[in-house]
């Protein structure tokens, strides 16, 4: 393994998610903050235990329903009271009254405000985890794989400040990590 | 008792420990580890096709041609190869409208408000009834294009500007239906892929052939579990519970405005939109066991998944939402026939239960009121057989339901004169038992390809997936793990 690529991060293995668990409180502890613990279920309270802060995610999909319904709004009163005014069953054609009783067409509003919102929901989760990424080197760890199975990672990238390859790997080795290896840039 | 408050005061254990029979039953029988499950779920995409695989997709495959067939044997001859004429104007068609976007609601509230209510027990099914929920809305959908009759300008039914410069009527629940019903199908399709990732993901780590590989990797967008990633994705998840959750109650009561912001006795009352919800939420679970018990009889090993207690509780929703229906019919007739003083609504009432449709009204009445009953006892509960003939009757009640509201309605409506009776074509005929073969097939599609049950949700509602869980009790931590101890 004497190779001169470039290293991306050392990953270790954990058999359960309470010794991740404990293992991320450490890790916290020890101050490191390019690192990532990688499941495969969402465990509660990893959060706390890494020490991250809540999701924002909810505030961009606030305002992609905010955006849902100003857009549902304008669509239907500008066209049925300025485009394309249509009397039937003798409700508003004008803006005024039309605006101070929208239910009779409020239906339309909602959903866009619905659509709006779930469309920022996925497309924010995807795209705020930097997602589709095919090539991400922590594929390179052939023990990886099984992180979609039952087996539970830690995963300290060489980004950051705390890292050496000899003191990290220590940590992990201490805190009960197995299988600890380095992982590559490159594929092995 | 004092002791034993002494004992709780100074043992956690005892605290945390009730009486057995109040214990909960793990939702994952035989405590299968974690890559048991992967294993059991996955290997049904993984494979070789069976048998029976094909002799089902070979038996409905062909049923659901009838569905593009007749339909272009519609658009060719006109609306009028279907049976309705008027008055009977909205005939089988939007009858099978609302039967099949009822199934769907089923999934977004196992989806979604169960989630939101906690409910761990939802995650076995979840995946499962959201596939059925997406292909009950596309049979649905077929039904109100097609019934516009010149179906290639089914495209005014959108807002967007056009030559003629002319704009919907959006006062109109008909297009309120086209933004519900739109919605719902798009809100459904993301909810389910995001829900789908993880594991999509678990197939590809899993494939052993290349076009597996990049085909379930390309869709699983290079998940890698990160926690940092499983934050946001669980904010998304609630976050799409939580609209799902409207949006779904929204869904049937719009469908049910369609009839109730008419002028028609017997459509023009306030209590449709509970009604139809409950209905919507009763014929769907319904469905959810026609689909879910052979599918455990095919997969013997989702047994220790969707056990026992699931079918019990989803026929305990069976028997609640039934019994909401019931009470609603009776609401209904006692609004109608004693209350409201109508005489036009009185007669639209005993033209119901007593006139040309009127074992349309028995079947109706028994299949969706009085059936499930059956299901105060557990013995009934449990059986499989019992419980999966009274999902059929409540399949077949549930059209017949809407058949009564729409069919009936329209029969006998203010004046004799224009009474008209209805009887389907065969073209309606086949094309209704086309969208089940479609129905099925899609279904038998999705088991084959995709992981029918949420792998990593079964997962996290094991104990073993809470971090503070410990094999052996709390207090003996430190004996589990001797290098951490040492590290103390």
């Amino acid at each position: 393994m004497a190779d001169h690529r470039k290293v991306f991060a050392i990953g270790a293995e954990f058999n359960s998610a309470a010794d991740l668990y404990h293992a991320a409180e450490k890790i916290r502890d020890a101050g490191y903050s390019k690192w990532d613990c990688h499941t495969p279920f969402p465990v509660h309270g990893l959060d706390k235990a890494m020490g991250m802060s809540k999701s924002w995610l909810s505030a961009f999909v606030f305002m992609c329903g905010v955006t849902g319904f100003i857009t549902g709004l304008l669509l239907v009163t500008v066209t049925s009271f300025g485009l394309y005014p249509i009397i039937v069953n003798g409700k508003p054609i004008d803006w005024w009254p039309g605006l101070a009783s929208l239910q009779f067409m409020f239906p339309p509003i909602y959903e866009l405000t619905i659509l709006f919102s779930a469309f920022g929901a996925t497309f924010g989760m995807i795209l705020r985890n930097g997602l589709p990424r095919f090539n991400h080197p922590v594929f390179n760890w052939s023990r990886f794989a099984k992180v979609t199975d039952d087996k539970f990672f830690i995963i300290i990238e060489q980004k950051d400040v705390k890292f050496s390859e000899t003191k990290t790997k220590a940590l992990l080795e201490e805190i009960g990590g197995q299988h600890i290896s380095l992982i590559h840039e490159e594929e092995n | 008792m004092a002791t034993n408050e002494q004992k709780a005061m100074d043992s956690y254990e005892v605290v945390l420990h009730c009486p057995k029979e109040l214990e909960r039953v793990p939702l994952v029988k035989n405590d299968r580890s974690f890559a048991w499950i992967t294993e059991k779920v996955a290997v049904i995409c993984e494979e070789p096709t069976r048998k029976w695989w094909w002799i089902c997709f070979f038996l409905f495959a062909p049923i659901a041609l009838f569905v593009p067939t007749l339909l272009a044997y519609q658009v060719g001859n006109g609306v009028g190869v279907w049976g309705e004429n008027q008055p009977f104007g909205w005939a089988w068609d939007i009858t099978n409208f609302v039967f099949w976007i009822g199934i769907g609601h089923a999934g977004t509230l196992i989806s979604a408000i169960l989630f939101l209510t906690r409910q761990k027990w939802r995650t076995s099914i979840n995946r499962a009834a959201e596939a059925m929920t997406l292909f009950a809305v596309m049979c649905a959908g077929l039904y109100p294009g097609f019934h516009v009759g010149k179906f290639w300008k089914a495209w005014y039914l959108a807002p967007v500007p056009n030559y003629n410069g002319i704009w919907q009527n959006f006062r109109s629940p008909l297009l309120w239906d086209v933004f519900a019903v739109s919605t719902y199908f798009t809100v459904s399709v993301l909810f389910w892929y995001v829900g789908l990732i993880p594991d999509l993901a678990t197939l590809r780590d899993r494939a052993k052939s290349k076009v597996k590989q990049i085909a379930y990797g390309i869709a699983a967008l290079g998940w890698r579990g990160g926690n940092r990633h499983w934050q946001h994705y669980e904010m998304a998840y609630l976050v799409l519970a939580g609209l799902s959750t409207p949006l779904v109650l929204s869904v049937h009561s719009i469908v049910s405005f369609d009839f109730a912001t008419s002028v028609i006795p017997g459509w023009h009352t306030t209590i449709f939109p509970p009604y139809f919800v409950a209905g919507a939420i009763f014929g769907g679970f319904a469905m959810v066991l026609t689909l879910m018990l052979p599918a455990r009889l095919l997969y013997p090993q989702l047994d220790d998944m969707i056990t026992r207690q699931h079918v019990d509780k989803m026929t305990k929703i069976i028997l609640l939402t039934g019994s909401i229906v019931g009470y609603a019919y009776l609401m209904e007739l006692f609004v109608a026939m004693v209350y409201s003083g109508n005489f036009y609504e009185y007669n639209a009432f005993y033209n119901r239960a007593t006139g040309w449709y009127d074992w349309h009204y028995a079947m109706m009445m028994f299949c969706n009121v009085v059936a499930p009953q059956i299901f105060w006892f557990k013995k009934m509960r449990q059986n499989y057989i019992v419980v999966f003939f009274i999902c059929q009757l409540v399949n077949m009640g549930m059209w017949y339901e809407r058949f009564v509201i729409i069919g009936t309605t329209l029969a006998q409506d203010f004046l004799p004169s224009s009474w008209g009776h209805y009887t389907p074509s065969w073209v309606e005929v086949f094309t209704f038992i086309g969208t089940f073969g479609m129905f099925i097939t899609l279904f038998i599609i999705f088991m084959r390809f995709l992981p029918m049950i949420t792998i990593f949700e079964v997962k996290a509602v094991k104990k073993e997936a809470d971090p503070h869980y410990h094999p052996e009790g709390d207090h003996k931590d430190e004996e589990n793990k001797p290098k951490e101890a040492a590290a103390h």
